[in-house]
Formats: C-alpha cells, structure tokens, sequence
C-alpha cells in the first residue's frame, strides 16, 4: 500500500514528462494494434472461407479459363452436393477508380452454394427471372446509391464494351466478415454476347464452385475432379476455397509481413522513449535512492520502486491506448468503408496491445531499476553537494 | 561522565583506499578508535581527512578494506548486504547535511519510512512516529511536505525519522552545515537532548567549531590518521 | 551575442546515454521513414526502368495491362505496316507481337504458389529491350519447347534454374538460359517462343505488341490516328506511361502506408525529443540563470536550445539514414495488384530521400525542442539563481 502510494506521488513529479510517455505509449499501442488488425483482416477472407465449397480452376492460371461442358463431369464425382461457376468480369463503373469485384455466375446453384448472401425471396426470384439482372451487396449499393430497379452500365477491361444490367437485388451479408462489395449477374447474359462478338470465347468460364457433403471429403473430391481432367487441355486445380482464398493473400504476404514488423517497430521506438525517460527519472533520484538504502531498505524495495514506475506508467498509456482502439476503429469503418468494409478488433489484439504495453514498461524499467538497486549508497549520496 | 562498561563502537586497525582509474588513494590508515556508550563524539578534520568516510564504515553504508568494526554485539565488517541493511535499520539513525527527506511524502510519511521494514501494526507505527515529532516539537506540521517547512524544521524531521525505530547510535554528518545560526543551534541542542534524556551515542562529522563544542568529546583526522585532543 | 554552438554540443556529449537513446529512437523514426520512401522509390524505378521511352505499347482498348489484352490478327497485320515504326540493322522492323500470359509457379522457400508473368516473344523482342541481356545458358531455338527465365524468376521459382523444366499447357519446357534485366521487370518474367506458346496456350491472339519509334516526336500523331481508326481497337502507350501506370495501385498504397506509419511515429519520436529537452533545460537552470546574468540574452538562450535540439535530431536523421541504406540489400517480391503478377524490387536510396529524410529529422528535434527552449529562455534570473 505504502510503496503504491509512493509510485504514485512519484508519477506526479514530474507531470508533463509522465502524461507525455503515457500519451507516447497509447498512441503506439494503438498504432500497434490497428496494424494488427489491418494485417489480420487481409487474412479475414481466407478465415471465414466454407470449408465444404471447393474451386476448380485451370491449372496453368486464373487467366486461363475451363470449357462449361466440365459441369456434367464434376457433377457426377461422388460426394459433389452441387455445382457453380462463373467468370471474373474485371469491369468498373463509370471510371477506373470505381472498382469493386464483380462476377458473371449462374445464379441458382450460386446463390445456394454462398446462403450468406441473403436476399429477400422476391428480389432472388426477380433476379433468376431477368437475363440482364444483376444484384449486388449492401455496402456498394450505398457507395454509388444504387436502388433495385436501377439501370448499371459497366465498362468491361477483360470483356470489352459497355455491359448494361438492372440492379434486382441488394443483398445483406449473413456475418460482418461477409463480403458486401460485390456485384453479381448472369453468366449467360455474358455468354450470349461473346457468342455473336468473339465466339472463340463463348462457353468458358474461369472457375467452378464444387460443394461438398462434409468437409472430410474435401480432398478426396479435390483428386477425383483434377484426375478427371489429367492430360486433358485444360487441366484443372481443385482446392478448397480457403485455400484458394490464401493463395490470393499470400502473393502479397511480403507487405503484410512488412506491416507486421513496423507494428513491432512502434513499440520499440516508444520502448526507446520510455527506457530514456525511466533513466532520466531513476539518475534524477539517485540520492533518494541512497538515503532510503541508508535506512535500510534493500535493492529489492528501490526495484520495486522504480520498476513499479516504470510498469505503471507504460500501463497506463496502454489502457488509454486500448480505450482509443474502439473508437479509432469505429472510425476507420465508417469514414474508409470503402477499404475496410468493417474493422473489429479481436479480444486477442486488445490482449496483445496490453502485452506490448507492459513489455514497453518492462524493458524501459529493467536499466534503472537495476542502476537503482545496486547503487553503492555512498556514491549516492556524495551526489547531493 | 560515568565510564560505560564495554565501548559501543570498537573500530580496529581499519584501512580503506579508493581507487581513481589505476591511482589509489589512502583515505584511512590503520584506525584503532572506541565509543563509549551515551557519548557524544565530534569528527573533525579539513576536507578529505577521510572523517565522512569513518563515519560511513561505523554506519555500515560503506565496506572496509582491512580491520574490525564491532557496533555492539556485532561485526559489521563481516555482514552481508541484506544483514547490513536489515541491521541499519534496526541500529543506526542517520542525519545528513541536505535532511535527504523525500520530497514527495509528508513529514509523517517521511518519519515513519523506516518503521514499514518492521513488523508494526499500522497504529503502533503511529504512536511511534507521533511521540518522536513530539520530542522535536513538529507534531503539529505532520501533514506538511518537506518543501513547506524551514530548514531547520525539516532537519527535525530528518532527526525525528532517525530515532523512531530506537536506534542506540546516531550519526550525524554535518547537520548543521546547511543551516543559519539559531536553527543550528536548536538542531545541537535537541541532539545534547537525545544522548542526556534518551541515553543515544551520537556520532558527527562536522566542519563548525562552535557545532563541536557541545560535543563531549572531539577527535580529529588528518590525513587518514586519528588524533585525540 | 550568441552563445557559441560548441555548448550545446558538449550538452549534449555530457549526457550521452539520453542523446544516443533519444537520437536511436528518432533514428528508428527517420528509418522507417526512409524505408518507406526507398520501397516506393524502388518500386517505380523498376517499372520506369523497364519501359523505353522510344518504345510503344498496343494493347485492346481499355485493356489495363498486357496479360488482359488481345490484338487480332487482322488488326496486327494492319498495324505491322504503318510507317512509324522504326527499322533494324537487318532491315525488319523494330516491333515484336508477344504473348503474354501468367502461370501458377511454386516458390523454392516455402513452397507458395504465385503468378508469373511467361511471354512469349518474338525475332525482334530482344532488341527492343536493350536491358535483357543473357547471363547463362543461351536463348531459346525458336520453334523449340525452350524457355529462358529472368535472373529473380530463376531463384526464387521451382523449376525456372537453368537445366531445369517446367509444365505447363500439356508440355515440358527446358530452361535453356537465365537472362539479367538489370532492375526492370523483366527479371520476374520468362521468355519462350511466341508461336510454340499460342499453341500449347490454345491463344489464336496476340496479347499485346511493342515497336519502336523511328522518330519519338511522332507519337501523339501516331496514337491518335491509330486510335480513331474505325478498323482497328487498339490503344497506343509509351511503354514508359505504360509501366508507370502498372506501377500507380502499389505506389500509391506504399506512399498513404508510409505517410500513416510516419505521422505516427514522429509523435512517439517527438515525445522523447521533448521530454529529453525538458529534462536537459531542468539539469540546467542555474546554468541559464548564470548564462543570463552575464548578458546573454533570451533570444540567445532560446537558440542555444533550438540548436540542441536540432542536432539532437540530426543525429537521429544520420542513424536512420545509415541504418536505411542497408536495406538496399533486400529485394522484396510481391504481387503487382496492376498486373496480378510477381514483381520484385528493391529499396532504392537516392540523394533526394537523404535530404528529405534529414529535414524530417531536423523537424522533430525542433517540434520537440521548441517548448523547452522556450522555456529556458523565459526563465526569471534571480529565480533561476536561487534554485541549486
């Protein structure tokens, strides 16, 4: 109780010096932990993949599409529930900046495979029903302030032209991770056209979604599809959309891997500044130290003194720090909806900013502490005169 | 003055040097020197005579090179760290020249620091420290921090925090060195008070000639060398 | 009267466990700092680099980049034609038709699938791209399942060493040669015949076509006749504005990273620096009161501080500058959100990113150091006497 007392008043000598490390370490704390979480949700789309959804693709690349006439096949392997596909359509809307993901799919089997994407039975209906219907997430709606009955004009990059749909559909996401930026329309609205202009690629499309009974069969019914196609023109890649999702991410993982060591490089540079000013603090009361040693008290009690310090300090800018994650992040996902379609920071990441917290009130208290407690009590003392 | 039976402090043969880089320095050659119980003891001797550093050694805050100190019962040139502290705290008082009281506790808190490596209940420990501000009459500024009492007031507490664990032997190093006339000598008459009235042995390294007149007995350095005058 | 700049210099020797501390933190500062603008630096580099300005890009009308586009046969003899287009030394012209496609390649470290570029090219295609120059091996028999991988592509790739094959489109390809582009983008591609890899991909069209320029000055003429040519859908670049604009997306990403990381960072820096300087004006405040009570004056005072403090951020400037040029050693490779395709780069310093990294770390110090001078020179002498 005392010594609590005693680090407390201690904190409050030097005022502006202890609210600008407290300020320091929640400002890098929580820089620390919206990287994190940044980094975290680059990974998000792989982590809330099905895990009973499998994409077959070609095997050479993404840019190499497979013949429809697949479909019967991998319909018929053993443990195939249903069957997809579609084709990335790669357009924007109006300019290049506005891009978002967009798909030609076949509608029924797609909708069933992906029940998180949920719309009402008469905007799904209306959307089967219309060839040139499309239908298209919550959060893009909002973007462009789409409305269902809207007419959207598309220039295609991969497909070229202009491409018109009518929006028949907004649908919401089932979970917070569902993706809501995307827009979805009918492959055979695509497939008609390419017929009459570029018939060479007709009847294509860039990859099927496989659902499967449970996910144990997963890669059993992976081997079954690719030896079904082996030797054939188009040999096909067969993995589960998690997987398929991961291979996107890690093609880009050297950024995330650099964003994860400048998340850690927060906490050492504010490390610096708090072991700097912890030093400062103990040299400024070494005869202090000295005289408490002279009444007895041991290197064990000046630690404890300087180390508690050191601890309460970095805690408390870690507290504010986590306070200010929500808030922060509450920000990023209204104002940058648009990039991060949500930003919640996960219980691990405000467990870990406190981590890094108190490991900064740690290492910065470890030097003076030491310096502290093995002082020699008559060289502390000679430093009064 | 009634001769005590055995000396309090019994210092024999003690060296020390320091060494600056590959240079020793001497500061205390071969000391054979002994306290009577209930004296009052002044150290004298120019700057670097080595009389802070005797007293350092006798109040076991710095180590000997060779040589015997026996405090009471006890040789503390052969305590360890820990036993060291644990035996200041139970035998020593200390009063120094700049008070050294902690700035950021009250007069209370600053007297009773030493009690809290006891085991005292929280209310002993207040009888404690009230009756020793009582004998240096600040039991009214109490609550005060050391930066609202005077010099002297606060060399008080500095005395009061030193005698509130019991202690047999006081030592003093320049108590009066920072102070002005009067105060200073309020601060020696109220260490006269604690050897007559409280039977202590009080110690004190000091420069002032009139500080070492209330003393009983004067002992000079020069030199790393002690003369009895 | 000044105070001469050697006191704040040995203020600063004087405590040189908070100095070095306080300047390694600004130091880590400045070096992400520098970092950031290195990567962003290298990234662009390699892909202007890559491009010639002499040298135009046709690809499909609103293609973004060679692997979305197709060129027609018909229309690539049209365009094949057109007098723009320079001559060689053999008397051809300069312009090459090229396939370009990517291919799901594994990582020799870990074993991680990413996309490569493979281009397939044509007679003329070396000598439009003087930086490609072979390094081992030779380059492939045309007509031949032979290919020859960029240095990067060869290291990195299983499969793309020299000696080694690879599968793809039902046939094994032999690396007969690895070549050096230098920092282009080349170097993370591989190169085959472009008729053997239409058949094996199943491609009828060419992807894109590159020509070189008789006259460079001739190219706006030339880009709008093209384009408004009702026979033809093409789009004309300058392979230059053609790689700056693969580079745009990543640049862009990496400047707003940098710029985020920066901001937050230099407060944490400028927190040390200022509670270093507090610290430094509160050890010396008889010193200023006795520095004031010989005359100087507060202005004089205040620089002596600012000073301080600007050096004190200097010397964080120069140990993240050096800390950063050591980063020119690593080579990063990732995707090329432009082109869905592997690219590597490296950090890249230039004079330009010194000095700037220099006057950022001179900023700090004065941000951190301006309240503390300040005040030091407001100090009332005869309290800043009295105080021991």
């Amino acid at each position: 109780m005392f010594f609590l007392k005693y680090i407390l008043r201690n904190l409050f000598r030097h005022k502006l010096r202890s609210v600008l490390t407290i300020v320091g370490v929640a400002v890098a704390v929580l820089a620390f932990g919206l990287l994190r979480t940044l980094v975290g949700l680059w990974y998000a789309g792989a982590e809330h993949a099905s895990d009973t959804r499998l994409v077959t693709r070609n095997s050479i690349s993404l840019v190499f599409p497979l013949p429809i006439s697949y479909l019967d096949r991998i319909r018929g392997v053993p443990g195939v529930t249903s069957v997809s596909y579609g084709n990335w359509f790669g357009a924007y809307y109006k300019d290049q900046k506005n891009f978002f993901a967009n798909y030609a799919i076949e509608p029924r089997g797609y909708l069933e495979l992906y029940p998180e994407l949920m719309l009402s039975p008469k905007e799904k209906n209306d959307f089967f029903l219309d060839r040139k219907g499309c239908i298209v997430g919550e959060r893009l709606a909002k973007t462009y302030g789409w409305k269902v009955g809207d007419l959207i004009t598309l220039k295609g990059t991969i497909f070229p032209g202009q491409w018109e749909f009518v929006l028949r559909g907004i649908y919401h996401g089932k979970e917070k991770a569902t993706e809501e930026r995307i827009l979805l329309f009918h492959w055979s609205y695509l497939n008609e056209a390419l017929r009459q202009t570029v018939p060479r690629r007709a009847d294509q499309v860039g990859y099927f979604v496989v659902g499967v009974k449970k996910p144990e069969l997963a890669p059993e019914v992976s081997m079954a599809i690719d030896s079904l196609f082996k030797n054939s023109l188009a040999e096909t890649l067969t993995e589960t959309e998690k997987a398929f999702h991961m291979s996107f991410v890690s093609m880009t993982e050297a950024i995330m891997v650099a964003i994860q060591i400048v998340s850690y490089m927060v906490i050492a540079i504010i490390m610096v500044v708090a072991a700097n000013t912890m030093a400062m603090t103990a040299r400024e009361r070494i005869s202090e130290y000295a005289t408490l040693k002279t009444l007895g008290f041991k290197g064990g009690h000046l630690g404890g003194l300087i180390f508690g310090e050191s601890v309460l300090i970095s805690l408390s800018g870690g507290v504010v720090g986590v306070a200010a994650t929500f808030p922060a992040a509450h920000w990023i996902e209204v104002e940058l909806a648009q990039f991060f379609p949500y930003f919640s920071v996960s219980t691990e990441t405000i467990l870990l900013e406190l981590l890094a917290a108190l490991s900064v009130g740690v290492v910065s208290g470890i030097f003076p502490t030491w310096r502290g407690a093995t002082i020699r009590i008559a060289d502390g003392l000679k430093r009064i005169g | 003055m009634p001769e005590a039976s055995a000396p309090i402090v019994r210092i024999r043969n003690l060296s020390k040097a320091y060494r600056r880089g590959t240079q020793v320095i001497p500061v205390l050659t071969d000391i054979n020197f002994d306290i009577a119980r209930g004296e009052f003891v002044a150290l004298m001797g120019p700057s670097g005579s080595g009389k802070s550093t005797l007293l350092n050694l006798i109040a076991g805050i710095d180590s000997a090179d060779q040589g015997s100190i026996q405090v009471g019962d006890v040789e503390i040139t052969t305590l360890g760290e820990s036993d060291l502290a644990r035996w200041r705290a139970g035998s020593v008082g200390f009063i120094f020249q700049f008070y050294n009281l902690i700035p950021v506790l009250t007069a209370y808190e600053n007297v009773e620091l030493p009690l809290l490596l006891t085991h005292l209940s929280r209310r002993e420990r207040s009888e404690h420290v009230e009756a020793v501000l009582n004998v240096v009459g600040l039991a009214d500024r109490m609550d005060h921090y050391p930066s609202q009492l005077s010099g002297g007031q606060q060399q008080r507490v500095a005395i009061a925090r030193a005698i509130v664990t019991d202690p047999e032997i006081l030592v003093a190093d320049e108590p009066t060195g920072d102070l002005d006339r009067a105060s200073a000598e309020e601060i020696l008459q109220l260490m006269d008070r604690l050897v007559r009235e409280f039977g202590k042995t009080v110690i004190m390294v000091t420069h002032d000639p009139r500080a070492a007149e209330k003393a009983h007995l004067i002992r000079h350095l020069e030199k790393g060398e002690l003369s009895v005058t | 009267m000044g105070i001469p700049y050697s006191y704040s210099f040995r203020n600063l020797w004087t405590r040189r466990l908070t100095t070095v501390l306080t300047a390694s933190g600004m130091g880590l500062v400045v070096f992400v700092f520098a970092a950031t603008l290195m990567l962003t630096e290298g990234l662009e580099k390699t892909l202007v680099e890559t491009g010639s300005s002499d040298n135009v890009v046709l690809l499909r009308k609103s293609a973004n980049s060679e692997v979305q586009s197709g060129v027609e046969r018909d229309q690539a003899s049209l365009l094949e034609s057109q007098p723009e287009i320079a001559i060689g030394a053999d008397g051809r012209p300069l312009l090459a038709k090229e396939l370009v496609v990517l291919i799901n390649l594994k990582k020799r470290v870990g074993d991680k699938p990413a996309n490569v570029i493979i281009r397939g090219i044509d007679a003329a295609s070396l000598k439009l791209r003087p930086a490609v120059r072979l390094k081992e091996g030779r380059m492939p028999r045309p007509g031949s399942a032979e290919v020859v991988a960029g240095e990067s592509v060869a290291q990195r790739f299983k499969g793309c060493g020299l000696g080694e094959t690879l599968r793809f489109g039902m046939r094994d390809w032999r690396v007969v040669g690895v070549f050096d582009a230098g920092a282009t983008g080349f170097s993370s591609e591989i190169w085959g015949d472009r008729d053997q890899m239409m058949q094996a991909f199943r491609r009828p069209v060419y992807s894109s076509m590159i020509f070189r320029l008789r006259d460079t000055g001739a190219f706006d003429a030339y880009k709008a006749r093209v384009e408004a040519d009702p026979r033809l859908t093409v789009e004309a670049k300058r392979e230059t504005q053609y790689y700056l604009d693969q580079s745009e997306a990543m640049a862009k990403f990496l400047r707003i990273l940098g710029l985020v990381l920066t901001v937050i960072f230099s407060i944490g820096a400028v927190i040390g620096a200022t509670i270093t300087m507090y610290a430094a004006v509160a050890n010396r405040v008889t010193e200023i009161g006795t520095l004031r009570a010989l005359g100087f004056q507060r202005k004089s005072i205040l620089a002596s501080f600012i000073i301080e403090a600007l050096l004190l951020g200097l010397c964080g400037g120069i140990l993240g500058i050096f800390a950063a040029s050591f980063m020119q050693l690593i080579t990063i490779s990732t995707m090329n959100w432009a082109s869905f395709s592997e690219l590597a780069f490296s950090f890249t310093l230039n004079f330009s990113i010194v000095w700037k990294s220099l006057l950022f770390s001179a900023v700090m110090g004065f941000v951190g150091g301006a309240l503390p001078a300040l005040r030091a020179s407001r100090m009332n002498i005869v309290e800043a006497l009295r105080a021991t």
